[in-house]
């Protein structure tokens, strides 16, 4: 179908083209121009998901097609998990741009086409077959993400951010590179399909492991697992609000997404014998990354970064369930970022527009400050609730099929992990719900667990104001509604389930890419709610609301409590929080101890 | 087929990363990670070399002749664009950090700490 390089061409063309005319063009063609893009991507993205449901395609590009099961051509290959990612990608976009026309008071042409690169790098990473354009595009939307974080390029904050965020992902991808080289000096190909084929059959030989940990670790810097993690909540604290909403809300979880595309697509192969150890090994990487995250979200005062440890601790969730290396995981995964993405975008806007008004993000200087706001803080509530996975919003049902996955796969536990993570993270945005708007708990200082002020860091919007256009509270009730609405859409989470099945069938997948044709899977089962689901959300959601009252009017029982324990905690805390230097030196170490430990632990555990 | 190129390249690659890590200053730590990208050409050429082969330019050599494998020398060739791209933004912030924060040691940039 000749409609699916559009995907990527159409925003590419785009972008320069507002640049050209970006001294002669009314601010409202950029606004109309980029979103109307954007609108005609996420079209595009979706004409595809809906042909690809009934058959994934490989599109040769320039007709390059294979012969032999040899590629030489460039392939986008086509299937639901893929191309609903970049549907996704693009609807956050549309978000996103709309959202700015009334954020940004000045925005030249500059941003939109920003904007639009990154959905085209965003739509081709999701839509490509080949290795090496993966890199690439993980590349582009790097490059234009710290661009985009640096925006703000007079501010101290946005320079810091952008560069802690630009060199550690540009490491990530450079390992990378050298793990498709790796890759292609032991098959000869770059297409996925066509490395999976040739590997399969082969034991994994330590090249292969290497390769796998260079990948992996790059692609767990995108998604931002712990330890290589510290660059996001940097660029979070700092990027423009419509920026943060395409990060946190999608382009972090498309690392996960790679990590599963890659496993799935090349190494299901070699890693076979060996997959309860790998799964092991993920898992223990995402719980740590899930609990950390959460621990440091609860901790913050400053909402975006607050916001932006959530989305670590969700990833965490995520790496999890990829890390299960089922379908049912897949399909969680999958369903759950659907739900996260959309409220965490929404959350982010709704942050923004406290910013916009009051210009302040610190949730002490905002204390009682919304009284008069009950709109925006019953939305921020509902953003807190949608987190904690509330039965039976999007994120709940996602939650659901992670904790039957889990429970699959004998590790009963992991459920535990999940509801912690829901709690902490619903819980902090609740905490500050009733913090800003309802005028509860500690105003200024009392609080000591969260004393470090946040007022330096952001300097992205000043001006006080005394108004909020609609428009910025509209966007993200819109986002909200959906991630209520589309979990309970019939047909949709079987669909989802359906999709992650044939997404993980490997020997299909090299079928549909390089021999064309009609694939053919086996029927896919799908699941049920169980009761257990039901208190896992239920205590999930008591927990967030439990735990912001306690910080919100109990925070002085904590005087009471033993030093023994108090001291220790505390101290435990001043130490994960003074880990995140802001020095990218310290950044950097850490990256190198994570990818010596997944590099280590691969080579003990997999070879 | 000789196992240097490699060897030169996890020494680059690690050489780069301990010149970020060490970095007082953000020309340097930029540089630095040039050089960890130096480590990517490596691997990609090393990987492409073939002894006694010619370059690939079939317009100048039979086509029968044995040439050195042109696919990773396009990589390297996006690897090129990629590098200058990245760098030429990196140093345009860090000319922006000399200017807000008065200084390009990375210990001194404190806009962001936990």
């Amino acid at each position: 179908m000749h409609i699916t390089a559009l995907t990527v061409a159409v925003p590419m063309i785009a972008a320069p083209t507002l640049v050209a005319f970006r001294h002669w063009t009314p601010r409202i063609l950029n606004d109309v121009g980029a979103t109307g893009v954007a609108v005609a991507v996420a079209t595009l993205c979706a004409l595809l998901l809906a042909k690809t449901i009934k058959n994934p395609f490989a599109y040769w590009l320039a007709g390059w097609r294979p012969s032999h099961m040899v590629t030489i051509g460039i392939s986008l290959s086509i299937d639901p998990i893929g191309a609903g990612l970049a549907t996704f990608a693009a609807i956050l976009v549309t978000g996103a741009l709309v959202y700015s026309w009334r954020y940004f008071d000045a925005a030249d042409g500059l941003f939109h086409a920003l904007m639009l690169v990154f959905l085209a790098a965003m739509a081709g990473f999701s839509l490509t077959g080949d290795l090496f354009n993966l890199v690439v595009f993980f590349e582009l939307m790097g490059a234009v993400a710290y661009a985009l974080t640096a925006y703000k390029i007079e501010e101290r904050g946005p320079i810091q951010g952008g560069i802690n965020f630009a060199i550690s992902n540009s490491i990530a991808a450079y390992a990378m590179f050298v793990g498709v080289a790796l890759l292609y000096a032991r098959t000869g190909a770059l297409n996925m399909a066509q490395i999976g084929a040739a590997l399969d059959g082969h034991r994994a030989d330590p090249l292969v492991i290497v390769a796998m940990t260079l990948l992996f670790i790059g692609f767990m810097t995108k998604a931002a697992a712990i330890p290589v993690h510290f660059w996001l909540a940097d660029a979070h604290a700092v990027a423009p609000t419509p920026v943060c909403v395409l990060f946190s809300g999608v382009m972090v979880e498309l690392g996960v997404y790679a990590i599963a595309r890659l496993y799935w697509t090349i190494f299901a192969g070699p890693m076979a014998p060996h997959a309860e150890e790998l799964r092991a090994i993920l898992i223990a990487f995402g719980t740590v990354t899930a609990l950390w995250g959460a621990v440091m979200c609860f901790s913050q005062r400053h909402i975006k970064r607050l916001l932006a440890f959530s989305t670590i601790s969700h990833v965490g969730l995520f790496l999890c369930g990829i890390g299960l290396l089922s379908a049912k995981g897949l399909a969680g995964v999958a369903t759950y970022i659907v739900g996260h993405g959309l409220t965490k975008a929404a959350l982010f806007m709704l942050a923004g527009v406290l910013l916009h008004r009051f210009g302040t993000i610190d949730e002490f200087d905002l204390h009682g400050v919304g009284r008069g706001l009950p709109l925006i803080g019953a939305l921020f509530a509902t953003g807190g609730l949608l987190l904690a996975a509330v039965p039976v919003v999007t994120t709940f049902f996602g939650k659901s099929l992670l904790d039957g996955a889990a429970i699959d796969a004998h590790y009963a536990w992991l459920p535990t992990v999940f509801v912690i993570s829901s709690m902490c993270t619903g819980g902090a945005v609740l905490r500050l719900t009733g913090r800003v708007f309802l005028g509860w708990g500690a105003s200024e200082r009392e609080d000591v667990v969260q004393a470090v002020p946040a007022r330096e860091e952001e300097d992205e919007e000043t001006a006080t104001r005394d108004f909020t256009p609609r428009l910025m509270v509209l966007v993200p009730a819109v986002l909200l509604a959906g991630a209520i609405m589309i979990g309970l859409i019939p047909g949709a989470v079987p669909g989802i389930e359906t999709a992650a099945a044939h997404f993980r069938d490997h020997a299909s997948y090299i079928g549909w890419v390089l021999h064309g044709g009609r694939a053919h899977f086996p029927p896919a089962s799908t699941s049920h709610l169980e009761t257990y689901d039901y208190l896992y959300g239920a205590g999930a959601t008591v927990g967030a609301i439990v735990l912001a009252a306690v910080t919100l009017f109990a925070y002085r029982l904590k005087d009471r409590l033993p030093a023994i324990v108090l001291s220790p905690a505390l101290a435990g805390l001043r130490t994960l929080r003074g880990l995140h230097s802001g020095h990218i030196g310290d950044y950097i170490a850490w990256w190198t101890a994570g990818a010596a430990l997944l590099g280590g632990t691969s080579l003990v555990f997999l070879k | 087929m000789s196992f240097l190129p490699f060897a030169v390249a996890a020494w680059l690659f690690l050489a780069g990363l301990y010149g970020i890590v060490s970095s007082r200053n953000l020309i340097r730590t930029i540089l630095s990670l040039t050089i960890v990208q130096s480590a990517t050409y490596l691997v990609l050429l090393g990987v492409g070399y073939a002894d006694h082969a010619q370059a690939p330019i079939f317009a100048d050599i039979p086509q029968t002749a044995k040439a050195v494998d042109p696919v990773v020398q396009v990589l390297v060739l996006t690897d090129i664009v990629i590098e200058a791209t990245v760098t030429a933004l990196l140093l345009a912030m860090a000319v922006q950090a000399h200017k807000r924060f008065g200084s390009l040691d990375p210990s001194d940039l404190r806009a962001l700490r936990d």
